[in-house]
């Protein structure tokens, strides 16, 4: 069998175009970019030629990727935890609809926000929407899980959430591959109107994902990666989930005998192997990367079973992602620890690039507001976020994707003036431009900074449905031509920046700048690949 | 055998090619290896590692325990501090001696040194100009691995097959670079 040495989204990639993937379906983000990377870059996928583009957003992503197993192909999408908020309409529907061909979702999910918002659980969307969810604990078994999924996913016609954490997506490992399973060929839904999710057929729909659900408590692919295993302890049994269980391993040894330990990989709930660990021990630790969703409801309401530890007493910490000395602190094992870091070691946030033309924008910007008392500037999300460290500190808002445009809208409403979005081309085309549409219906007098870098630059340089069209989109959505300014962040054009900044503060009505200038990053790495070609 | 090193630097400076030579090097010996990185925000120019974890026998986390590596490999000497509480009491620190200066509050150069100093097994070296005078100023990354390589249990010539896979597709003069890099580096470690 071929080893290769593999990310843990690597595996994953690699795993569906062995289980006979037929589409990917993605927007970057981190830490689930390199799925589709990975994708994009195999000639295996190349060869048969598997639909593997980028997608304006992860709804649209979801939403391409049921259409794919609509036509009994296998197909999986893939996003970062906060994309799966944008897609959860397309997801939640598609257990009511439930699949043809086998559909994974994979969400990967930021504990400790290393690059995220927020550090939600998507365990919490697979049990919302009543369907599996498989959590894998290392590489290997990320890439050996993946062809259970789709297997799963076409025996009880669901989509399978498939979650990781960062650690996983970004940690590589050698991985042995299986072998190469065909492609399904084309073949429609055998009942004519299992996708028409109209009222009188969702309320059948439901009643079958419902009873589903109650099966999948028993299906055997998705308790084989669900395993107990005993050890002489009777004080403390230890649950733990996913990656939670290497940490844990880190600690107690690769062939522990000492605790009873469940290990739990697949969801929902495995109840018998958790009856297994509670029937024989006084109490139970429970360790899982996010949430606490499996002590929670281990807990119930009452609180008033078996004794329970985890981040819910502060036996772990609340927050924050795990690591193997965090674990073996709950275990009450001796912890070593290094050095302290020296005072003098100072911070070093991300930071613009040196010649990055987000700091050119926000210079002008910044200059543009001081003849103004009031005024605030929404943010979105990509580089140009970094607009709210020093110097610039020049952003008031940053919450998620598209919201910089809309809050000014809001903001506009409440009488703020000037109210100003700053966004960038790829954040404006996954859900910008329907803020933007609000804005002209109302005539709202905000001011819309599109930061246009002509890449997704912020998850290594994708490529944005923008390039090329932003001026179009904005005239297409209605906002007047002669309020739709187009500049180049350059320092030199920095005068005539504030000039043109200003003027459309003052038209009290829908303005789009357009600061158009490429991604220093994308633009050398474009250089570098022109003279190695020559 | 096992050996838990700490990759540290500046986003940009070439960590991820330390941690991809040493991983080639160890799929070469048949190592088991787990190899953690940082992508998204934080490479833009913010502080970056790597966990990089070899042994005979499988590993479990992802991830190194506090107080546990063996080595921190770091291209910039301020960088090379902040994973101290993950360095064991009999672990090394190898440490490029030039500074990534991109903050206003950079600390003063000699006092990063003389707190580097204070660690017992430690090795500080200008690998920028070790690197220039190998060809390229831009190898001081691998100069630092070459420094680091009598700590990491490996056959260096392992190392040196790895940097011809991983720099091959980049041209024979990119690989010679990297290979005298690697042997200025090493020399400089005198073993």
């Amino acid at each position: 069998m071929r080893n290769l040495l593999l990310l843990g989204d690597e595996a994953i990639a690699q795993a569906a175009l062995d289980a006979g993937l037929s589409g990917m379906y993605a927007y970057p983000g981190t830490p689930s970019t390199e799925i589709m990377e990975y994708i994009q870059s195999s000639a295996q996928a190349a060869e048969r030629n598997v639909h593997r583009e980028w997608s304006a957003n992860e709804k649209t992503a979801m939403e391409a990727a049921l259409g794919m197993s609509y036509c009994g192909k296998r197909a999986m999408v893939a996003m970062k935890h906060v994309g799966l908020n944008v897609a959860a309409d397309a997801f939640i529907n598609s257990a009511m609809t439930g699949v043809n061909g086998g559909l994974v979702v994979v969400s990967a999910d930021d504990p400790s926000m290393h690059s995220s918002q927020n550090e939600q659980d998507s365990r919490f969307y697979a049990k919302f929407a009543n369907v599996p969810c498989m959590e894998p604990s290392n590489q290997q078994e990320a890439y050996e899980m993946i062809f259970d999924a789709f297997e799963l996913s076409e025996k009880y016609k669901l989509p399978v959430l498939f979650r990781i954490t960062t650690r996983l997506a970004h940690s590589r490992a050698s991985v042995s591959l299986k072998g190469q399973i065909p492609e399904k060929k084309l073949s429609l839904p055998a009942d004519p109107v299992q996708f028409v999710l109209l009222p009188s057929i969702a309320r059948k729909k439901y009643k079958y994902l419902i009873e589903a659900y109650e099966k999948l408590k028993y299906e055997i692919r998705l308790s084989k990666y669900n395993s107990f295993k005993d050890g002489p302890k009777r004080d403390m049994g230890i649950i733990a989930c996913g990656i939670a269980h290497n940490y844990l391993l880190e600690n107690i040894g690769l062939n522990n005998h000492e605790y009873p330990v469940l290990k739990i990989s697949s969801y929902p709930f495995p109840k018998d192997l958790i009856k297994d660990i509670t029937g024989r021990c006084k109490s139970v630790l429970v360790l899982e990367e996010g949430a606490p969703l499996v002590e929670e409801s281990l807990r119930g309401i009452l609180d008033d079973g078996i004794k329970v530890f985890g981040r819910m007493d502060g036996n772990v910490p609340r927050d924050g992602e795990l690591n193997p000395s965090i674990v073996a602190k709950s275990l009450g094992m001796e912890t070593s620890y290094g050095k302290e870091v020296p005072a003098l070691v100072k911070n070093r946030p991300p930071s613009f690039c040196k010649g990055c033309g987000h700091s050119d924008v926000f210079n002008a910007l910044i200059e543009a507001l001081k003849s103004y008392e009031s005024g605030s500037v929404f943010s979105d999300i990509g580089c140009y976020t970094l607009g709210a460290l020093p110097p610039y500190n020049s952003i008031n808002a940053c919450v998620d994707m598209g919201a910089s445009v809309t809050m000014a809208v809001g903001a506009a409403d409440a009488g703020l003036f000037p109210s100003v979005s700053v966004i960038g081309d790829s954040t404006f085309t996954h859900s910008g431009m329907t803020g933007l549409l609000d804005a002209v219906i109302k005539g709202s007098p905000v001011t819309i900074i599109i930061s246009d870098n002509s890449t997704t630059g912020m998850t290594g340089g994708q490529e944005s449905h923008a390039t090329g069209r932003l001026d179009q989109i904005c005239r297409g959505l209605g906002v007047d031509e002669k309020h739709i300014r187009i500049i180049t962040p350059l320092r030199k054009n920095h005068e005539e920046n504030v000039h043109v900044i200003k003027e459309e503060f003052e038209f009290r009505g829908v303005s789009v700048i357009i600061a158009q200038r490429e991604c220093i990053q994308t633009a050398t790495k474009k250089k570098r690949a022109e003279s190695s070609n020559r | 055998m096992k050996t838990d090193i700490i990759i540290s630097g500046v986003g940009g400076q070439g960590i991820l090619s330390i941690a991809a030579t040493i991983g080639l090097a160890a799929v070469a010996n048949n190592l088991y290896l787990k190899q953690s990185e940082v992508h998204g925000m934080s490479q833009r120019g913010g502080d970056v590692q790597s966990h990089f974890r070899l042994s005979d026998t499988p590993i479990a986390s992802d991830l190194i325990p506090f107080g546990k590596a063996d080595l921190i490999i770091s291209v910039e000497p301020m960088e090379s501090l902040r994973y101290l509480p993950w360095l064991s009491k009999e672990g090394w620190i190898v440490t490029n001696s030039v500074p990534m200066i991109n903050i206003p509050d950079y600390p003063p150069l000699d006092d990063i040194i003389s707190e580097i100093k204070k660690i017992r097994n430690h090795l500080i070296i200008d690998a920028d100009s070790i690197a220039k005078d190998a060809g390229s100023s831009k190898a001081g990354n691998i100069v630092i691995l070459g420094a680091a390589s009598p700590f990491i249990q490996m056959p260096y010539n392992s190392l040196e097959d790895a940097i011809r896979k991983l720099f091959g597709k980049k041209g024979e003069e990119i690989v010679n670079i990297n290979l005298k890099a690697l042997k200025a580096g090493r020399e400089v470690s005198g073993k």
